[in-house]
């Protein structure tokens, strides 16, 4: 029987995983908000929010309780199918990268049929770092999509904007990564990870940000552009725009806009971790993988990642407040004449540096 | 032509390598930013804390009493008279016999109104007053949603029994 030897386990495990994933980005992208507003109000010499809950810990919840008792509006002249479905595909997108991030090594169970291995990666595909560039690539369509359908001018020239704006750093993310990937020889982001074992290995460290820096530069910025954030947000220049493509938007619908947005960023935070920086590798990961138990280990492994995770958030967050919002022909100069050759020059040396030195 | 000689002129060279690559001025910027986090914040959580008013401020009115808990308000009319913004009403009645524990003079308010909406705090009736009988103490104006409430009665700005205590014990209202 076809239907008896599915293993059950294994999808339980994995609609677990799925749902254990989705809840942590809902939850992070929440407290996001909140870390946010307190990095804002830190910076300017405020406190921030501090009403609701203690240290304002209940905000992210008195936000979304709010949003949603918002009045619904479609615009009239809207074309209402894409109206409501840009939203949608924008979070959906911004939910589907988590997929093929490995959030922490396998760890075994001894049950009574044998002794069963648990992977904490929804899906290992051998493609992964292709899938995830797929799939943001598809998020562009949501804020297309709404600013396009809402039937106004400023959210049209800022959908306009964030399609260019995307299309013009992701060719220098895309050359940036394959000299990462010219190292890696795969594309898998599980191996990967493994590559990058401990902290240092045959006299060097590990981790590809230490191999290739400037690819992890042009890399950062261009995931700044990607996730329409400061001093990149030319998509929502409030002083251009007004709001840019979400204008038309309120209640959950511009929520989920506000929202996916922070979902992708902590999405980026772990994929540039889990690129540039290890993953979850930490230095003697090695004596203590040996000193505690395999379901221990796997948990310290996931938590060294989600500090590495929330570093870049915090990162993200310091430099919106810090720099002004760049002009838009600036933009384009800086992704097009700056980042596309410096990544092409970063993946001529690679490649260089790899046929005279090791090719064995 | 000059006006001040504050003017600078706009540098309009053209932009060395060093901020054609930005990150110099990016870790400037961050730099000061981070020094912000240990610096003192500048808020002030209103209900809890509240910051001391200047000695001069002048808040809502309050009709005074003697020592010994008699009105001193004798209704002469001068606080609205010297008031510009047209905000006293005030009628006068005889003191009966019996009621000298009331009212210190012979003549008494019995109806003394302030329009809050009209007040502009200008502290005018405070100086005219020969009796000491209206000041201005240190409380902030509430706010409402009606009109009738800023017209304040005599009941409302007459001195509670702990204004008076506050008034013995440090001298200000």
């Amino acid at each position: 029987m076809l239907l008896l030897s599915i293993d059950w386990i294994f999808i339980i495990e994995k609609v677990a995983l799925i749902l254990v994933i989705i809840l942590a980005s809902f939850g992070i992208a929440a407290y996001a908000t909140w870390g946010e507003r307190k990095v804002a109000a830190i910076m300017q010499d405020r406190i921030g929010p501090a009403r609701a809950g203690i240290f304002g810990l209940l905000q992210p919840l008195a936000d979304g309780g709010k949003l949603f008792f918002k009045e619904e509006i479609v615009p009239d002249r809207s074309t209402k199918t894409l109206f409501i479905l840009g939203p949608a595909l924008f979070m959906i997108t911004a939910l589907m990268t988590s997929a093929v991030i490995p959030w922490g090594p396998d760890f075994t169970i001894s049950t009574d049929s044998g002794i069963r291995t648990v992977s904490l990666q929804v899906a290992d595909i051998n493609i992964g770092i292709l899938y995830i560039f797929g799939v943001v690539s598809l998020g562009i369509y949501g804020v297309m999509l709404g600013g396009w359908s809402s039937n106004n001018k400023f959210s049209l020239l800022s959908a306009i904007r964030a399609a260019s704006q995307s299309i013009s750093y992701e060719l220098a993310m895309g050359l940036s990564l394959i000299a990462v990937l010219m190292l890696t020889g795969s594309l898998s982001l599980r191996d990967i990870v493994s590559q990058q074992h401990g902290f240092w290995q045959d006299g060097y460290f590990s981790w590809n940000f230490f191999k290739q820096p400037v690819a992890f530069l042009v890399f950062l910025v261009c995931t700044f552009a990607e996730l329409n954030r400061a001093p990149f947000d030319m998509p929502e220049c409030e002083s251009e725009l007004n709001m840019g493509y979400h204008q038309e938007y309120s209640s959950m619908k511009l929520g989920l806009y506000l929202f996916a947005e922070y979902i992708n960023m902590f999405i980026s935070s772990a994929v540039l971790s889990t690129v540039f920086f290890g993953g979850y590798n930490f230095p003697w990961m090695d004596q203590v993988a040996s000193a505690v138990p395999s379901g221990l280990f796997s948990l310290i492994c996931v938590s060294v990642l989600m500090i590495k995770v929330i570093g870049f958030i915090l990162f993200f967050m310091f430099i919106r407040w810090t720099l002004p919002r760049f002009r838009y022909d600036q933009l384009l100069n800086l992704g097009w004449k700056g980042l596309i050759p410096l990544a092409l020059l970063n993946l001529v040396i690679t490649g260089g540096v790899i046929l005279f030195f090791f090719n064995k | 032509m000059q006006l001040t000689k504050r003017a600078v002129n706009v540098d309009r060279s053209p932009m060395t390598l060093g901020e054609k690559i930005y990150l110099p001025a990016i870790a400037k910027g961050l730099k000061i930013t981070m020094g912000h986090i240990f610096k003192k914040k500048a808020t002030v959580s209103y209900p809890e804390q509240t910051r001391p008013f200047s000695p001069v401020f002048r808040g809502l009115h309050v009709l005074n009493r003697d020592e010994q808990g008699r009105e001193k308000c004798t209704a002469c009319g001068l606080c609205a008279l010297a008031c510009p913004a047209e905000a006293i009403t005030m009628e006068a009645a005889e003191r009966k016999k019996g009621e000298e524990h009331l009212y210190r003079e012979e003549k008494y308010a019995a109806r003394y109104e302030i329009n809050m909406l009209r007040c502009i705090f200008c502290g005018y009736c405070e100086e005219a007053c020969p009796k000491d009988a209206v000041y201005l103490s240190e409380t902030i104006m509430p706010s409402n949603y009606s009109r009738d409430y800023f017209i304040y009665k005599k009941e409302d700005l007459l001195i509670t029994e702990e204004q008076m205590k506050k008034r013995a014990a440090t001298g200000k209202g």
